[in-house]
């Protein structure tokens, strides 16, 4: 039995496919085993100079290999990669889509201006800084990569104790508080996921997510309200990951005692959670009347609108740069789902949009509020970049942010929910405004208020490039892939119309995955 | 032998649950492992439990157990004792940062049950914020 099977397994693998896509598909793996391998390396050397360089050469190969995968997913078929080369309900799949694919990219570009950023100093208060990165990024394209729910828990549990690590790295007393808060949190996150996974088995047999996706259509209505729970289960574990209200109220506290290259690497990390819920919602329970239609947006709505207004409230509310930035990172994610939460084709497609836009402003942001509290930076160049970056982050033209907010209204279908909508994007940026300037004004005209520091003390330059380069590089080096964004918003925007078509066709992933039974 | 298990993941995630939301961060750290073996026996159930039957299926056919939540449970275990070490380890460090044992780091900190503690073993924690 086992033999008719691999040769079933070898034969799907030997169809047809354009020569690119086949090597595409066998080097889906090389996005996770990339930075593992690369962060086991880095453990094996004592030399800050090559883990330095391993970790850079590593993010910048992974922004080449993203940009190469992505134009392969775009040619539309759903690339399955089956570890082992099992047949497909045994075999754990990593599967490449659009969206995979964009996210990957997203994880690189971020990815290398953090560790850009860090290599300034912010990594040298401890030994293993690069290996954690790597293996934060490991855990984030296995996250995104996956075709299969258990391994989602997996991908998180690695990302997670990677920014444990990269969360207290330094240790001083506020990474220290809200280190444990986050770990605290995160743990009873995981049980509860466990929890969900466990609900979703027991009814469906299955853990793979295209099988899941048939399976919970043919359930009876018993079984249908048991997987219901379980997938409800999940949206708060992702919505803790997401921050949303009501469990986004350990964001503000981690991401600004974070140092600086590590929030900025954060900014992706609530992706992963609007991913999962994106996934899930449009895989499991978004398209059966088993499990009732767009069960997750029901709740998505009223969460997504209170996290904005919380984050809104909190940005005007703090005093501190970095709290400000987090307090706008939970506005973004709070845009975007509401934008998403309707489920339609264009919703979807302008809250991907404005994920993009507002990942990469929030991680440049992030790197500006830390060059801010520097002493030795250029004052004059952070100025600009902080009115750059603020203009983004508030969605004000010319850059891409401002478009982001346009589609997402202009997607909003005329219900009595486009009022709420306007008020929320609208009042949201107005407030996030007024953050921002009165921050900018305190910040680099010298009101009363300076911000409190938490930088550490630089331990003494073992510089491979001066630093006062590196040190203004990296935000640049972001907000220049935003003005990308803004003048390609075209085709950007024609990508996530074609992803949203793909992922509200989760069909199409059920075929692509050859010998998947047809329900059992 | 269901209402045997169920109630003891009941009592597990239940106690475990009490203790999560203590104020000290050691009763935290065993609330949240509670909390892990009660999800742990969820997770062997939800693959129904049967026993004496083999977790492999054989040629005669017959009944067998399902070996993916054995599989997933293990998974699980690992996880949770890397988590678990990890937060430990970060419990010692809050700490010998704060000087007590509060989730929140609160310095002047005691309640009546680390009060019972520092009265039966007198440790003296340095603060780091006072010698600056």
């Amino acid at each position: 039995m086992i033999a008719s099977s691999f040769s079933s397994g070898l034969l799907s693998s030997l169809v047809p496919m354009p020569v690119h896509q086949a090597l595409a598909r066998d080097l889906l793996v090389l996005p996770v085993l990339l930075p593992l391998a690369a962060a086991c390396l880095s453990l094996l050397t004592s030399s800050i100079r090559w883990r330095r360089t391993l970790m850079l050469g590593t993010t910048l190969l992974l922004v080449a290999l993203s940009g190469w995968l992505l134009p392969m997913a775009d040619l539309g078929q759903v690339l399955v990669y089956r570890l082992g080369n099992w047949p497909v309900p045994v075999a754990i799949v990593l599967c490449l889509d659009r969206l995979s694919a964009l996210l990957l990219l997203l994880t690189a570009i971020v990815a290398t201006g953090s560790a850009w950023a860090a290599v300034r100093g912010d990594d040298q208060h401890g030994p293993h800084f690069h290996a954690a990165l790597l293996l934060l990024i490991a855990g984030v394209n296995g996250a995104f990569l996956t075709g299969d729910v258990f391994n989602l828990f997996v991908s998180f549990e690695l990302l997670l104790i990677a920014s444990y690590g990269l969360l207290v790295f330094g240790g001083t007393p506020a990474r220290v508080r809200s280190g444990v808060q986050y770990v605290v949190l995160n743990l009873v996150g995981s049980s509860i996921f466990l929890v969900g996974i466990g609900m979703l088995y027991s009814v469906t047999g299955t853990l793979n997510l295209a099988e899941l996706s048939q399976r919970v259509a043919l359930l009876d209505a018993p079984s249908a309200a048991f997987a219901r729970s379980g997938a409800l289960l999940l949206l708060v574990v992702f919505a803790l990951k997401a921050a949303l209200v009501p469990f986004s109220f350990w964001l503000p506290a981690a991401y600004s005692a974070a140092s600086p290259p590590v929030a900025a690497l954060f900014a992706i990390l609530t992706k992963v959670g609007v991913y999962a819920i994106l996934r899930m919602s449009t895989m499991v329970v978004g398209t059966d009347a088993a499990l009732r239609a767009n069960l997750y947006g029901e709740w998505l709505w009223p969460m997504a609108v209170a996290t904005v207004a919380f984050g809104a409230l909190a940005a005007i509310g703090t005093r501190s740069v970095r709290r400000l930035q987090s307090a706008l990172l939970i506005v973004s994610v709070g845009t975007m789902l509401a934008s998403m939460a309707h489920g339609s084709e264009a919703g979807l497609s302008a809250g991907l949009f404005y994920l993009v836009h507002s990942t990469i402003a929030a991680a440049a942001m992030f790197l500006v509020a830390g060059l801010s509290e520097q002493r030795d930076a250029p004052r004059r160049w952070t100025s600009v970049l902080f009115f750059v970056g603020a203009l983004s982050v508030a969605g004000l033209p010319p850059l891409s942010g401002f478009l982001g907010k346009v589609l997402m209204l202009q997607a909003f279908p005329a219900d009595s929910r486009l009022p709420v909508m306007w008020a929320v994007v609208l009042g949201s940026s107005l407030l996030a405004v007024i953050a921002l300037s009165r921050r900018g004004a305190a910040l680099f005209w010298g009101a009363a208020d300076v911000p409190e520091t938490s930088t550490l003390p630089r331990p003494p330059d073992q510089r491979l490039v001066p630093r006062a380069l590196l040190s203004r590089v990296p935000p640049t080096a972001l907000l220049l892939v935003l003005a990308a964004v803004t003048i390609g918003a075209g085709a950007l925007s024609d990508f996530t119309q074609r992803t949203a078509q793909q992922l509200l066709a989760p069909g199409q992933v059920r075929s692509q995955i050859p010998d998947a039974p047809g329900g059992r | 032998m269901n209402l045997l298990l169920a109630s003891a993941i009941a009592v597990l995630i239940g106690s475990g649950a009490y203790l999560v939301l203590r104020a000290r961060l050691f009763t935290v750290l065993l609330g949240l492992m509670l909390v892990g073996y009660g999800v742990n026996l969820f997770l062997l159930a939800m693959g129904r439990v049967r026993v004496v039957v083999p977790p492999i299926i054989t040629d005669a056919g017959g009944p067998y157990a399902d070996p993916l939540p054995q599989a997933l449970v293990l998974t699980a275990i690992v996880i949770g004792f890397g988590m678990t070490a990890f937060l430990l380890a970060l419990a010692v460090r809050s700490r010998s940062v704060f000087g007590s044992d509060h989730v929140d780091g609160l310095a002047d900190w005691t309640d009546s049950a680390s009060a019972s503690d520092s009265a039966s073993a007198p440790t003296v924690l340095v603060d780091p914020h006072a010698a600056s």
